[in-house]
């Protein structure tokens, strides 16, 4: 630090620093502590209380709803929620890694256009983009009258109302989650890294393999927790395209709450939603910072 | 987001509320209307609602500090209701006929409306609308005001059935506003024959498979199996809910869904072509294709009712009463069954409904003996959680 910086006019002092931070963070932190670490103790707090009769909180001290969240029928819920969010998951990252791969390979201009139409979706309503899946997958929905009118079919389909149209509406709802943090990580890679593998012998798909793909780890990594995560809690979706016959967790902690008048129930489930969660983004930022350190930058 | 919570299922009909709104006309005259009462006394004399200011909370002496003679032009109150659920110039036809201020909240569900009258601290509704299991809850909770037929002297229009429903016999602490029943809502053109049972959604023919929908709301949920079983709707009997279960992840595979609030819609499209259905919301599909039927079938069916409650906290329960009073006017009360297609429990609303219309929704055709045949649904209390466990174990099972 005895490097002098002129611009700057004096050297500043450590207290003033710390002040800049407190302004800059200040709201920020304030925001975060009343409006998300108060309301989420407060729902843990509730997982040990019985349930008042007309929903809220009876405090009297009890396991009870544990012991609950443990029953076959919760733990099924749960697998069945896992396994649709990883589908959902998987295909979101072998439809998303090409496209975020294309787009950063673009000239300038173009990545600009391309990135904003991976954006585009998300300015129409959630709910209206869901709904237009309706349109497309029900027996006399336009997929159906497709398939029927050119004769391809005999029977109409039920495509709607299945694990897999559950799975299609999280795909398509959350792609661009998937796609951008790849396509940043992508986007940064020195070219000469490439230039140097190719130098060296290795062909495109070795290049691949051992630079562009363990380089871009972590922007795979992150886009898969962007889209596992609101999978897993996702409610609208399974009750929409899923016909109410699939349930997920998010449908699960949603009715103990709005149906059931069950909050410690409800609150029970979402705890274990949020371990589940942390533990995810624990293995994230293992992996970026592995990744980073390898890179080199 | 509005989506999540309109599907909570409440007394005989979802929240979502476009549903039930998106059809009103407006034909109400406010020249129908009766004249304000006349002769009131205008003197402002220590009403309940100061009564009840300096009082402490809840104790039933405040119901016998009912002033016959309150100004009730100093008085004014909000409701709370489903939108849609009455004349929108209700406030208007209010103030005319009583000279009260009214202010209308709406409500999606049963369980937004009860989690804000229970959340502690007034909730500052003096009048809600909610169906009759809640209000015995509120009920039990010691919340509600008991009804004084004195200041609701129109609680006379209702027909006697309807001062008999279980969740509150005698009209104690609620006044019944519609009621109605569960059945199947089919495409006559489309199935045939027509279906007479439950076991014909539970157990269909082949040739109607994925071609059916239940309601997804756990009581209603459960229904069809209670009534194809032989069971109360009220049952809390854990060999019942192992039997019904049994019956319900069966009938699973059969469905095109569980759907509360676009059922009628899927058999307009023909997706579906029998669906478990609240009469009235069939009715919205009747007025799009003449081929959509409803019927009860032969096992029975739940009775469900919406009613009126006071409450206890309200400082102005005079114009709460007379509120309450001029829903039950017949004119007022047809208005719903004209617009929402539900029974009224009120036998001059009733009469004035035209014949034409009970004709293209028969449902609105059924007499109250008919409709008391049914089991009314009550609160369980701690019970309730068996069938919110019955609804996930069905809906998660494959």
């Amino acid at each position: 630090m005895t490097q002098s910086v002129p611009q700057r006019g004096s050297p500043r002092p450590r207290g003033h620093h710390l002040l800049q931070r407190a302004v800059f963070l200040g709201p920020g932190l304030l925001f975060t502590v009343v409006f998300v670490a108060v309301p989420v103790l407060l729902v843990l707090s509730y997982t040990v209380f019985d349930r008042g009769r007309f929903g809220g909180i009876e405090y009297e001290f009890t396991l009870d709803n544990f012991t609950r969240a443990l029953e076959p029928t919760y733990r099924k819920v749960l697998v069945s929620s896992l396994q649709i969010a990883a589908a959902a998951t998987g295909i979101a990252l072998l439809l998303g890694y090409p496209v975020a791969y294309a787009i950063a390979k673009l000239p300038d201009r173009w990545r600009t256009v391309l990135l904003i139409l991976v954006v585009v979706p998300f300015w129409t309503n959630f709910l209206i983009r869901t709904y237009a899946w309706i349109v497309l997958l029900n027996t006399q929905g336009v997929v159906n009258d497709a398939l029927f009118g050119l004769g391809i079919i005999d029977d109409r389909l039920n495509l709607l109302y299945t694990r897999g149209a559950v799975v299609a509406g999280l795909v398509y709802v959350y792609l661009p989650l998937m796609i951008l943090p790849i396509y940043a990580s992508v986007a940064r890679l020195d070219s000469e890294l490439r230039e140097a593998s190719a130098n060296l012998g290795a062909n495109r798909f070795t290049t691949f393999a051992h630079v562009t793909l363990p380089l871009s780890l972590p922007g795979v990594v992150t886009g898969c927790i962007f889209v596992f995560v609101p999978s897993l809690g996702n409610f609208v979706v399974p009750e929409l395209l899923g016909g109410g016959k699939t349930v997920m967790v998010g449908n699960l902690i949603r009715d103990q709450f709005l149906k059931a008048r069950d909050w410690p129930f409800g609150a029970t489930l979402a705890l274990f939603m949020v371990v589940l969660l942390l533990a995810l983004f624990a293995l994230q930022s293992m992996v970026s910072r592995r990744y980073a350190v390898e890179g080199g930058r | 987001m509005q989506f999540p919570e309109c599907t909570c299922k409440v007394g005989g009909h979802t929240g979502l509320t476009w549903s039930r709104t998106r059809r009103l006309r407006r034909h109400d005259d406010p020249n129908e209307l009766h004249p304000p009462g006349a002769g009131r006394c205008r003197r402002l004399v220590a009403t309940a609602a100061l009564a009840a200011c300096g009082g402490s909370e809840g104790d039933d002496a405040e119901a016998t500090t009912l002033d016959p003679d309150a100004d009730l032009s100093k008085q004014s109150i909000t409701v709370s209701n489903w939108a849609g659920y009455m004349p929108d110039d209700i406030a208007e036809r209010f103030k005319e006929k009583t000279g009260a201020g009214l202010t209308v909240t709406e409500h999606a569900t049963n369980e937004e409306v009860m989690a804000k009258l229970t959340a502690g601290g007034d909730s500052g509704i003096d009048v809600a609308f909610v169906s009759g299991q809640y209000a015995q809850a509120l009920n039990e909770a010691g919340m509600l005001a008991p009804i004084d037929p004195e200041f609701v002297p129109n609680v006379a229009n209702l027909y006697p059935q309807a001062t008999e429903l279980a969740f509150d016999e005698g009209n104690k602490y609620s006044v019944p506003y519609t009621w109605g029943t569960t059945g199947i809502c089919y495409r006559s053109d489309l199935v045939k024959p027509a279906p007479t049972s439950w076991n014909d959604i539970l157990d269909p023919d082949p040739k109607y498979d994925g071609k059916i929908t239940m309601l997804s709301t756990e009581r209603w949920l459960a229904l069809p199996a209670q009534k194809s079983l032989g069971y109360s709707v009220n049952t809390t009997d854990d060999a019942d809910f192992a039997k019904m279960k049994d019956v319900l992840v069966e009938a699973k595979k059969h469905l095109l869904g569980y759907d509360d609030t676009t059922f009628y819609e899927k058999l307009v499209s023909g997706e579906a072509v029998m669906t478990e259905a609240w009469d009235g919301w069939c009715g919205y599909g009747m007025a799009e294709n003449k081929d959509i039927k409803f019927m009860v079938p032969s096992e029975g069916s739940d009775l469900w009712s919406d009613t009126m409650v006071v409450l206890k906290s309200s400082q102005n329960k005079e114009a709460a009463f007379a509120f309450v009073n001029m829903m039950l006017d017949p004119e007022v009360h047809a208005w719903v069954t004209e617009n929402v297609y539900y029974n009224v429990p009120n036998e001059k609303a009733e009469a004035l409904v035209p014949e034409a219309l009970k004709k293209q929704f028969p449902q609105l055709d059924v007499t109250p003996d008919q409709l008391a045949e049914n089991e009314v649904l009550v609160d369980l209390g701690e019970d309730s959680t068996k069938y919110t466990k019955l609804t996930t174990d069905v809906t998660a099972s494959s």
